[in-house]
């Protein structure tokens, strides 16, 4: 029986194509397998009590993701392993990344290093990291004499 | 990556962005798998449908509010649509889904008449 032709392989060249023309340079090289392995998306917020960063890390398993802080740099990096499929498994599309990843930021203030938390729900990795007391904005009364 | 659909009658002002989910696809004797990418959504914002032999993946995120403002940004806000045009074979009765840590994992078994069988020669 001739293989049903509905998810076939040939458009994966076409979504390639689509890829370049639709999406920014920047932007490509990120998320484009072809050029850079995984690098997942990456979001940073700031409010005057703490930092947190958002990664978009589908799929995974919390043991497989490592979080650590070196000298004021944010690493978080970690394996995902694709399922094991039974080798008479024929593959239409193979668009998801497996293997290892790798981000590294410089925090822009100095956190409470024993106070980070870390929570991974639906595919999305949130670190939170409470901002040290000296970098806090302070409020000083002005005395009249 | 993105596609953007218009609906009926309705400025193109109007347009919704979805991004497309990468996915892996997989046919075994039993059936189909599909595995879709779509980060921040819960099962709760999943959506499938089917409509003859096509079907709509869509993935709507979970609305989170963030403290404070965004110093950097690279994901994108839009929400999750696929459509795929299924084998005939498929017993749509019998399709699963479900979303483990953002990944939409889907089986679509094919109905028995065309599964493969072994005939015992008398």
């Amino acid at each position: 029986m001739a293989g049903w032709a509905g998810f076939g392989r040939l458009t994966d060249l076409r979504h390639e194509i689509d890829r370049l023309f639709e999406a920014p340079l920047a932007e490509l090289s990120r998320s484009s397998n072809l050029l850079s392995g995984w690098t997942p998306a990456m979001d940073i917020y700031e409010d005057k009590d703490s930092l947190v960063v958002r990664v978009e890390l589908p799929g995974m398993k919390k043991e497989d993701i490592e979080v650590s802080l070196h000298d004021g740099s944010l690493s978080i990096s970690g394996e995902r392993k694709g399922a094991e499929h039974s080798s008479s498994a024929e593959i239409y599309r193979s668009e998801r990344f497996f293997g290892r990843f790798q981000r590294t930021v410089t925090l822009p203030t100095l956190v409470k290093a024993d106070k980070i938390k870390a929570q991974y729900t639906d595919g999305v990795l949130t670190v939170t990291l409470p901002k040290a007391e000296e970098v806090k904005p302070k409020h000083i009364d002005v005395q009249v004499s | 990556m993105k596609a953007t659909l218009q609906k009926e009658g309705q400025p193109a002002a109007a347009t919704v962005e979805y991004l497309a989910p990468e996915v892996d696809i997989y046919e075994t004797n039993e059936g189909y798998l599909i595995e879709a990418e779509m980060p921040g959504v819960s099962k709760d914002g999943l959506e499938v449908t089917l409509e003859g032999t096509q079907i709509t993946l869509l993935g709507h995120r979970r609305q989170e509010t963030v403290p404070g403002q965004a110093l950097f940004r690279e994901s994108r806000p839009a929400d999750f649509r696929r459509v795929f045009e299924l084998d005939p074979a498929i017993d749509t009765a019998k399709i699963v889904a479900r979303m483990d840590q953002g990944v939409l994992k889907m089986t679509l078994p094919k109905s028995e008449e065309v599964k493969p069988r072994r005939i015992t020669v008398e």
